[in-house]
């Protein structure tokens, strides 16, 4: 049948970032120590009132501890292309629910028609 | 790496749970889960997403509500039980860790530090959820707001929102560690039996990420549910 | 494409390797699952019909005469759920895509077979839950669930049905996941992306969709239950809440959902067009990366379904053009058919007739869907009988038309039997001509201002609605008969050869049924998916 000369192709021995690297402990303890002054830093941010921002300060904290557990904990620093646009994805579907639901409520009253 | 396997038994474990018909190579199996369970993790946060997504409409909508709702839960609690957490994602970092250099008591012994702080976790948790029960803030039950001075909270009507958005993600966020302890056990007793070193540490991997992942939601569930306008300052 | 001439027909295939109702039940093997599958299908999509022939009934008269209007409720409730969720969803991924997706890469299962068994055991679950919400009286809210009436007034079972959903919803969620990893990581050497089966790129996009939106339907019928239970005001006005937030977390998953339902419908008919015009599909990177397109891009629409909700009338706008925009790669795959066909040697074959029908069907179907995207045209059009013919057009005379053609194109393979032409052509046509009779007077009522979901309608549309009713029972005639040559070529079929049609992709390469572990040596594969030469072109008698 067929198509199938002995032809030894690699598509399934296609190189995947360092799935192996065994990654040293004090990476994980100093993103450990990161993590916990962060915790501490953001707990004492909120009880300064920064008006409007203190939102935007807890989220970028939050961001911040959420990519260090990603890369060094889960490993993505060191994975395939493959898990980084996975994982991508994820963060970019979840951007489009929020954003594109909040553009309605957002704009909603704009014309200063009840409802509308 | 050295294999550090002491129990011979432990050996023919790893041999047999290796490679499966369907899968050509170990490497490729053991990629082909990872990748398979990263896409879990995908739906798992648009699962917590659409949760979010309630939260910022009606945080939107209802500020004051929020805050003052916010004021009600504790915030030294929330700090300290985020840092246990914290510890716990630490102690399964390493427990993976040593699984992949077969360091067998080290692999058993980082998995009951998580097991052991993950429970403490779910333990202040429910001393919160408790707590929120005796002061009337669970929507549906003699539902009541109010603040330290015993005063109605600001805008009160809309309250149940916040809490019943604080029950909802905190208790899909509870519910996903529940599960999780119950597969460290597993772990914990394979473990035990010398079933992972360098040749196969997967499960230990993988459930390192779904821990991991858990950790990530209650690092956005503690500030958008503790820290909303903690500063006391009028408006 | 050369066909060898294969040893005699292996005598232990995948189906009589091991006997017994547990070798079924506990089985990993892709293909008895895909097997499993069908059989969930199909009794479900007979019991949505069940309810499409009430509905029917009743409007075949202008009075509410037949049943009264909450009993009305329940059936176009339970056939949308059924419809939807039990039959559509599942229908191409776990029967076909399960069956062919390893064989078409040369792969020996999927990534997971013990999770792919527990996704059929999710799913009977799931409709389970569903069955026994009929059992007690079922549910009235539309399949769409919309607050405040789901919330606070409805008497059915709505807890129940949204747990049904939500478990079934967790066995699309899982195929989905196998689908993605044994694609990326389980194809045989050589097969490069561009080289694969458009029906594996179509069930790739498929796939994405089902990981990245079903979990969104599960929390919202989480919040849902515990809105209905607690009273808590998510969607409550009463409590503050927002009845159209619903709506925008229903539909962020189902309108992705539609393209759950169509994407592998779309991959099945680009391989029957394909294999029966003899030449290979006319630009296939068009059609593998329009696939992904229309995944995307279904992402970001969903406010169409909210026109006249109450959403911002800005975003409304932007969704509006969003959605003509998406349009555009499913235009572009009509033209690649069409091209594909164009100067290829056509046999008019079952599968092709169902394929071809599919195309006239669906570019019907898809443009009255933009007479519903434009904001003006949904006012008017929106609640009415026109939405129902938009949508069936897709979905029957897309998607299920897709269905039944994949089904009759893969028989010989899947249980290595040929079923009698003339019947199936029979039927194909019957199918066509009922579906179109069901259906197109309800583009005419619905202009004509008929709203959906009223068992009783003024006297001037009685004769569009008998007409349609006359339509849906030849329809049904022809859903029955294939039922019946199907099965009955089972025992009295004669055998097919391994490559009846003359096909070029990798699962017509081994036996028909196949062997258990598909391919008795691992395929290397060295050129693109479809190569035919005029000399090739096999005729079958």
């Amino acid at each position: 049948m067929a198509s199938h000369a002995a032809d030894t192709d690699t598509s399934k021995h296609s190189h995947h970032g360092g799935e192996h690297h065994i990654v040293p402990k004090r990476i994980y303890f100093a993103v450990f120590f990161a993590l916990i002054v962060l915790t501490w830093v953001t707990t004492f941010v909120s009880r300064v009132d920064l008006g409007r921002w203190n939102i935007f300060v807890a989220l970028a904290i939050a961001i911040c501890k959420a990519s260090l557990v990603v890369l060094f904990f889960m490993h993505i620093w060191y994975s395939s292309k493959l898990t980084k646009m996975i994982i991508s994805c994820a963060v970019f579907w979840l951007i489009l629910l929020l954003f594109i639901t909040m553009t309605d409520i957002w704009t909603r009253n704009l014309m200063g028609v009840p409802g509308r | 790496m050295a294999s550090q396997v002491v129990n011979p038994q432990g050996a023919a474990l790893q041999q047999d749970s290796a490679l499966q018909h369907h899968f050509e190579k170990a490497e490729q199996q053991k990629d082909a889960s990872t990748i398979g369970m990263w896409v879990f993790l995908v739906t798992e946060v648009m699962f917590f997403g659409g949760m979010f997504l309630a939260y910022f409409v009606y945080r939107q909508w209802y500020p004051a509500a929020f805050a003052a709702a916010s004021n009600n839960t504790s915030l030294w609690i929330g700090a300290t039980n985020t840092t246990v957490l914290i510890c716990s994602s630490l102690t399964m970092a390493l427990a993976v860790h040593f699984a992949s250099l077969g360091k067998q008591k080290l692999i058993v012994l980082f998995l009951l530090l998580t097991l052991l702080l993950g429970s403490v976790f779910l333990g202040v948790k429910g001393y919160e959820y408790y707590d929120k029960w005796v002061k009337h803030e669970v929507p549906g039950h003699n539902f009541d707001c109010r603040d330290e001075a015993g005063k109605p909270c600001e805008d009160a009507a809309h309250t149940p929102l916040f809490f019943a958005l604080y029950f909802g993600m905190t208790g899909l966020h509870a519910t996903h560690m529940i599960v999780g302890a119950g597969i460290i056990l597993v772990l914990i007793w394979k473990a035990s039996k010398g079933a992972y070193g360098p040749a196969w540490y997967t499960p230990v991997e993988l459930f390192g990420l779904y821990w991991h992942f858990v950790d990530i939601v209650w690092i956005f569930l503690f500030p958008l549910l503790y820290l909303i306008d903690r500063s006391g300052a009028p408006k | 494409m050369i066909t060898a001439t294969l040893p005699e027909k292996p005598k232990k295939n995948y189906l009589n390797q091991t006997e017994g109702l547990k070798s079924w039940l506990l089985t990993h093997d892709h293909k008895r699952i895909g097997i499993l599958y069908l059989m969930g299908v199909t009794f479900f999509f007979f019991l949505g019909g069940l309810f499409a022939v009430l509905i029917r009934l009743e409007l075949a008269t202008p009075a509410g005469d037949l049943v009264e209007s909450n009993t009305y409720n329940k059936f176009f409730t339970m056939h949308g759920i059924i419809m939807v969720f039990l039959f559509l969803i599942p229908s191409i991924p776990a029967v076909l895509g399960n069956f062919l997706i390893p064989l078409m890469i040369g792969a020996k299962d999927v990534a997971f077979p013990r999770l792919n068994l527990l996704s059929w055991y999710v799913y009977m679950v799931g409709g389970l839950f569903v069955l026994t919400v009929l059992f007690f009286g079922g549910v009235d809210t539309g399949w769409t669930f919309y607050t405040p009436f789901s919330t606070s007034y409805s008497n059915g079972y709505v807890i129940a049905s949204g747990l049904g959903i939500f478990i079934a919803g967790f066995s699309s969620i899982l195929t989905g996941l196998n689908f993605i990893v044994t694609i990326h990581r389980m194809r045989a050497p050589g097969l490069t992306w561009f080289r694969l089966p458009l029906f594996v790129w179509a069930h790739y996009a498929t796939s994405m969709i089902q990981v990245l939106g079903t979990p969104i339907i599960a929390v919202t019928l989480f919040l849902l239950v515990l809105e209905r239970g607690l009273h808590i005001g998510f969607f409550d006005p009463a409590y503050g809440g927002d009845p159209v937030l619903f709506q925008h977390m229903f539909w962020f998953y189902s309108h992705p959902a539609v393209y759950i339902m169509i994407l592998p419908s779309m991959g099945v008919v680009t391989e029957i067009i394909t294999t029966f015009s003899s030449k290979k599909p006319f630009g296939y990177t068009f059609i593998a990366f329009s696939s992904v397109a229309i995944a995307v891009f279904g992402f970001i629409v969903w406010g169409h379904h909210l026109f006249v909700s109450g959403q911002s009338v800005y975003a409304g706008m932007v969704f509006s053009i969003l959605s003509y925009v998406v349009a555009i790669p499913s235009a572009i795959k009509v033209f690649n058919w069409t091209a594909t066909m164009y100067k290829g040697s056509v046999r008019l074959t079952t599968p092709m007739l169902y394929a071809m029908g599919f195309i006239g069907l669906f570019t019907i179907g898809g443009l009255t869907g933009l007479f519903l995207a434009s904001l003006g045209m949904n006012v008017h059009l929106t609640d009415t009988y026109f939405v129902i013919a938009h949508f069936h057009y897709v979905m029957v005379g897309g998607a299920i038309m897709g269905f039944l053609g994949g089904i009759h194109y893969w028989w010989p393979k899947i249980f290595g039997k040929m079923y009698n032409e003339g019947w199936s052509k029979l039927s194909a046509v019957i199918v066509f001509i009922g579906f179109n009779l069901t259906f197109f007077p309800q583009f005419l009522l619905g202009y004509m201002g008929m709203p959906r979901r009223y068992h009783a309608y003024p006297p001037e549309f009685q004769v569009l609605n008998v007409l349609s009713s006359a339509g849906a029972s030849i329809l049904g005639v022809g859903y029955l008969i294939p039922f019946c040559y199907l099965l009955w070529s089972l025992k009295y079929g004669p055998d097919a050869p391994p490559n009846p049609w003359g096909a070029a992709t990798l699962e017509w390469q081994t036996a028909s049924p196949p062997p258990t572990e598909n391919f008795p040596v691992t395929p290397v594969v060295t050129q693109d998916a479809y190569t035919y030469t005029t000399e090739e072109v096999v005729h079958v008698g």
